[in-house]
């Protein structure tokens, strides 16, 4: 069953992934976009009912809810026309990050059905959930900071096909990615609050992951409070999308463990 | 009944011959009505009468009359499905001097709108309209601005998106300045300043744009309160200096400069948050989004000439269709005979069991020979088919 929806959602998301290259294409990427998130979503449903507790705590598990949160905040506006070159900076990575999460075994039931992961559900419902939601959308915050900056670049040097290979407009991308953000650090505040409740509880200390994401969240708060515009804001979301980078892919591996 | 197109447009007749035949919309009504069943479309870049089923030299005499010359060898005529496709070109823009500029589909429907057309007129101008629709929503050939303002207007959209209350600072009352100000205006900027040498020229500009007039030594001291400067006056040196510009902190400022020598200093481009775009920049940008007009012009003759197969197809199928109907008048015919025969052995209730039983059984008998010979006129046995149809049932005398 789950082999059945993983293929169609890679595919779609794939699909997706060369779509947005062209124009003439875009139409039918948006359509890979809706429908293998569709896929993955019924994946992740048929991951949950299986399970016998909460099935993404494995950092593949985790990696492959992630790109789901991803292509999630990216469906919310992405899908119109003028946002296809985010998608084409969104769904390569998203395809990318799906085949990690399906070689680390992150997509099939293996995880799922495997001893219970030594925390409750609701806490890493809690934790897991809303910091993988937040990182999704400083991930495609980050994304709009890159067209902002490239488009900005564009119309300094006066490109001549600034018109003819549109993006959004400035004011666009700088809102849409301010607030991303600002829906994004409350989701990792609470993702953070209840993993530091837990810690406190068990005794533990920080590890370089939690450093680095309280560090992200600093970053973002800062974004969230001097409201930053213009090409410094883009690179503050850059920054702080430097720092969830970093926390996901190079030190993942010894939280989760 | 076909159809068949006459008139003039800007590929073969000068402007000074087209001043003389374009009519607005009441007068070019009038001679459509002249002309019997037809539609005058007449822009300053055409002037053309569709007839349906006209006599030809009829109605190149109207459009002669109109000239008040003979319009020989100006005049182009097409007929049938050549015409259609010709409006259909039309409407989508592709037969435009700008390939894909929009404002000719609201011609042709003004045109179509302002006379009470016949079937076929009716038919291909409602098709022409949603053939222009979908060329406009399926391709992007009527995105890109095609003139130096409404490209100017298009950058600005680019960085500020809605430009709803935007204020803008007009340096110098000439004619381009004014065109990518009003541009601007349509887009819902509002033109706040306007800096002039003669300050009556100015106070004149903005009273018409709703702003206020300034001295031209006064623009410094105004552009934090913009976020738009164009610039076009005749003057020799530099008007603004990157110098005089106020730091933005974060809010970008965009000039257009459209003066010949230019008004701005470049050096304004380097500020931080600055844009400046000169004539040479504006004009680039409208070439090339031209060569992408008709890049995608290709795309938009590829769902032109899907149209005109559908109309073709349409057109076929009212060969048959006189047959369809005959056909089925003397079965009705004869199927109310026979049953005006049986009825007065029949009660109430089995009189109506038959008439619903006969009627039946024809539909069920005639519905198979109907949709064979619509298909069939799809292709050009129609006629055959048609033909075939009357002297079978020999309804020859129904023609």
């Amino acid at each position: 069953m789950v082999e059945a929806l993983f293929w169609p959602a890679l595919l779609g998301y794939g699909e997706a992934a060369i779509a947005y290259a062209s124009l003439r294409t875009a139409r039918a990427g948006t359509w890979g976009v809706r429908l293998g998130w569709l896929a993955q979503s019924a994946l992740l449903a048929v991951q949950a009912d299986r399970a016998d507790g909460f099935p993404w705590a494995s950092w593949s598990g985790s990696l492959n809810l992630f790109v789901w949160f991803v292509v999630g905040f990216y469906l919310i506006w992405g899908c119109r026309p003028r946002f296809r070159l985010l998608g084409l900076a969104v769904m390569p990575v998203a395809f990318v990050l799906l085949v990690a999460a399906r070689l680390g075994g992150g997509t099939g039931l293996a995880h799922a059905a495997g001893k219970a992961p030594p925390y409750g559900n609701l806490f890493l419902v809690l934790h897991v959930g809303f910091v993988l939601a937040a990182f999704a959308g400083f991930t495609v915050a980050a994304g709009l900071a890159g067209l902002y900056l490239w488009e900005e670049r564009r119309l300094k040097q006066r490109s001549a096909d600034i018109l003819r290979l549109r993006l959004p407009p400035l004011d666009s991308l700088e809102r849409l990615a301010r607030r991303t953000i600002a829906v994004s650090l409350p989701l990792l505040t609470l993702g953070l609050a209840a993993g530091i409740v837990r810690m406190r509880r068990d005794g533990d200390g920080l590890d370089a992951l939690e450093v680095l994401t309280l560090g992200a969240w600093a970053l973002y708060g800062s974004f969230v409070l001097a409201r930053p515009t213009g090409r410094r804001a883009a690179y503050l979301a850059l920054g702080g999308f430097a720092l969830v980078a970093l926390a996901r892919l190079a030190l993942a591996g010894s939280h989760f463990a | 009944m076909t159809l068949t197109v006459v008139g003039l447009s800007h590929h073969v007749a000068n402007v000074d011959l087209r001043e003389r035949v374009t009519l607005d919309l009441d007068a070019a009504a009038a001679l459509a009505r002249a002309a019997g069943d037809a539609v005058c479309l007449s822009t300053c870049n055409r002037t053309e009468l569709y007839v349906a089923g006209g006599d030809e030299s009829e109605v190149t005499a109207l459009l002669e009359g109109v000239a008040g010359e003979s319009l020989e060898g100006v005049l182009y005529t097409l007929h049938g499905e050549a015409a259609a496709l010709h409006l259909f070109r039309v409407a989508a823009g592709l037969d435009s001097l700008v390939p894909g500029e929009g404002e000719i589909l609201g011609q042709v429907r003004a045109a179509f709108e302002a006379v009470s057309a016949g079937p076929l007129l009716d038919r291909v101008f409602r098709q022409a309209l949603t053939v222009g629709k979908r060329v406009r929503a399926e391709t992007a050939i009527g995105e890109s601005p095609a003139s130096v303002s409404s490209a100017a207007a298009a950058l600005v959209a680019q960085v500020f998106g809605d430009l709803t209350g935007r204020p803008v600072l007009l340096i110098g009352a000439g004619r381009m300045g004014e065109l990518a100000a009003g541009n601007l205006a349509s887009r819902g900027a509002r033109i706040a300043y306007v800096a002039n040498r003669t300050l009556s020229a100015g106070r004149q500009l903005a009273d018409r744009f709703g702003g206020s007039a300034i001295a031209l030594a006064d623009v410094p001291a105004h552009l934090g309160e913009v976020d738009v400067v164009i610039s076009s006056t005749g003057s020799a040196d530099r008007v603004l200096r990157a110098a005089d510009v106020p730091a933005r902190r974060g809010r970008p400022l965009f000039f257009v400069d459209i003066a010949v020598p230019r008004d701005l200093d470049p050096a304004i481009a380097s500020l931080d948050g600055c844009f400046l775009y000169d004539i040479d920049d504006l004009e680039a940008v409208v070439a090339e989004t031209l060569a992408g007009r008709r890049a995608e012009a290709t795309r938009a003759e590829q769902l032109v000439a899907e149209e005109a197969t559908r109309f073709r197809s349409w057109q076929a199928s009212l060969e048959v269709v006189p047959a369809i109907a005959s056909l089925r008048a003397r079965a009705e015919e004869i199927r109310q005979g026979e049953l005006a025969k049986a009825e007065p052995r029949l009660s109430e209730r089995e009189r109506q069991a038959l008439d619903s039983v006969t009627t039946q059984i024809l539909n069920k008998l005639l519905h198979l020979p109907t949709v064979r010979m619509k298909e069939a006129a799809v292709t050009a046995d129609g006629a055959v088919y048609a033909d075939a149809v009357r002297h079978l049932f020999g309804l020859e005398d129904d023609r």
